[in-house]
């Protein structure tokens, strides 16, 4: 048996090595791109073979007092539209083949991040019973030691108020999950901001 | 109900709210954290292809036209879980400051040179024992605002994923006998002595190649004991 190696900040300057291409602006002075390189993972998830609704995420990440943490990053992780993870222990057929689910944004100067996803189905929850449609949402920043885990259901799905992990959080908490639906919008957006810390702080996952 | 990935491991990880380190003060959560149970969200995670990583990305002294400054380095080492078993395939990812310690980000304003030879990031994906290697340069200490006198020991920044959302690691590599150890609030926020000492590369003489480049090991143990995640 094996001790872990513990967790560490990942710092203010992460971006160009986890993120060289997302919107933050890392580069120095002048402007110039010093080198050029591919990300490993995107904060666009749709695939051209990925069926289902495609829906774009936005949120701000803000601090103990209200401001916007602009050295962020955030992960998301997510089922499709069909409710099947890209995952060997997810062992049924997937449909969508290019589809994994698994998204990085930096925030930029407001704090501000995004994602164009696919929105997730139902998947399997605890003692067979159905989870609502829902996004794993982990968060990095300077200033936080370890990374923090939530959850982002969203506001249109009927199936949140029988949802087995939503009910585990006190009711009054439970907004703190929900992504609304932005009705103005032209294409489907969600806006679900994550506040890390006070009054209406975030629920976050002890997992 | 028995967690696939057992949580009293992570009792040596850092606390979110560690105040010296003065940024975790506005940016811990201040209420309790739920607790639920692993399920298939929590027990998948991301799996990364051969193709997130190209050839050459692990050596982080070819990326420009010249030879970037500073005493080359071969980082190496294996991924694991908590019983010693490899983690294959999995997606390391690294980035640093130069040798003068300077980081190429328009943050980064610390009076240092910037090495045009040098940006500072590198990605490799284990192989089948959970290996992998990266060549570099040693990175420079480098102050920072957190209080009076305060500077970074050297150390290399990792981003580790592992076989599903839970494992994923984000952490720092130290190098042996650093003067700064006890004076640094983001390595001391490990309170635990061999937790601690886990952060610590080892100098690895074995495979330092002569005439060439020092070689330091550092080994990654992430979260996982018992079945294994990647049964069927
Ligand atoms: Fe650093």
């Amino acid at each position: 048996m094996s001790e872990l190696t513990p967790s560490q900040t990942v710092g203010p300057f992460f971006a160009y090595g986890l993120a060289p291409n997302n919107r933050c602006e890392w580069r120095p002075p002048g402007g110039e791109k010093l080198y050029d390189w591919k990300d490993t993972v995107g904060a666009n998830l749709v695939t051209p073979d990925a069926s289902g609704e495609r829906i774009r995420i936005e949120g701000r990440v803000i601090d103990g007092d209200g401001a916007p943490i602009n050295d962020a990053m955030i992960e998301i992780w997510q089922a499709d539209a069909q409710g099947r993870y890209a995952h060997p222990r997810d062992n049924r057929a997937l449909p969508n083949t290019a589809f994994k689910g698994f998204g990085r944004s930096a925030t930029d100067k407001d704090g501000v991040y995004s994602f164009d996803t696919i929105k997730p189905g139902a998947v399997a929850g605890p003692n067979g019973k159905a989870q609502a449609p829902h996004i794993v949402v982990c968060i990095f920043s300077r200033g936080m030691l370890r990374q923090i885990y939530t959850r982002m259901y969203f506001s249109d799905e009927k199936a949140n108020a029988s949802d087995p992990i939503l009910a585990l959080v006190p009711v009054d908490r439970r907004p703190t999950l929900v992504a609304t639906k932005d009705k103005a919008a032209t294409k489907p957006l969600y806006r679900f901001d994550i506040r890390v810390q006070g009054g209406n702080e975030t629920v976050f996952f002890d997992i | 109900m028995p967690l696939v990935y057992p949580k009293e491991s992570l009792s040596v990880y850092p606390k979110h709210l560690s105040p010296g380190y003065r940024s975790t003060v506005k940016r811990s959560p201040s209420k309790p954290l739920i607790i639920m149970p692993h399920t298939l969200s929590e027990l998948t995670g991301p799996a990364f292809g051969h193709d997130a990583v190209q050839e050459g990305d692990n050596d982080l002294t070819k990326q420009h036209k010249g030879e970037p400054l500073g005493e080359r380095i071969i980082v190496h080492g294996h991924v694991l879980d908590e019983d010693k078993r490899p983690v294959p395939d999995t997606l390391v990812e690294l980035w640093q400051a130069n040798a003068c310690g300077r980081y190429v980000h328009n943050v980064d304003q610390h009076p240092a040179p910037l090495d045009p030879n040098f940006t500072g990031a590198g990605r490799a994906v284990t192989d089948k024992s959970g290996y992998y290697k990266f060549i570099t340069v040693k990175p420079g200490a480098y102050p920072w605002g957190n209080h009076h006198n305060a500077w970074r020991p050297n150390h290399i920044h990792f981003s580790v994923f592992g076989h599903s959302f839970l494992t994923r690691l984000v952490t720092q590599m130290y190098f042996p006998g650093d003067p700064l150890f006890p004076f640094d609030p983001i390595y001391n926020s490990v309170t635990d002595e061999k937790a601690r000492a886990r952060m610590v590369s080892s100098f690895d003489l074995d495979n330092t190649v002569p005439d060439w480049a020092l070689c330091f090991r550092f080994d990654m143990v992430l979260r996982g004991r018992e079945q294994t995640p990647m049964e069927h």
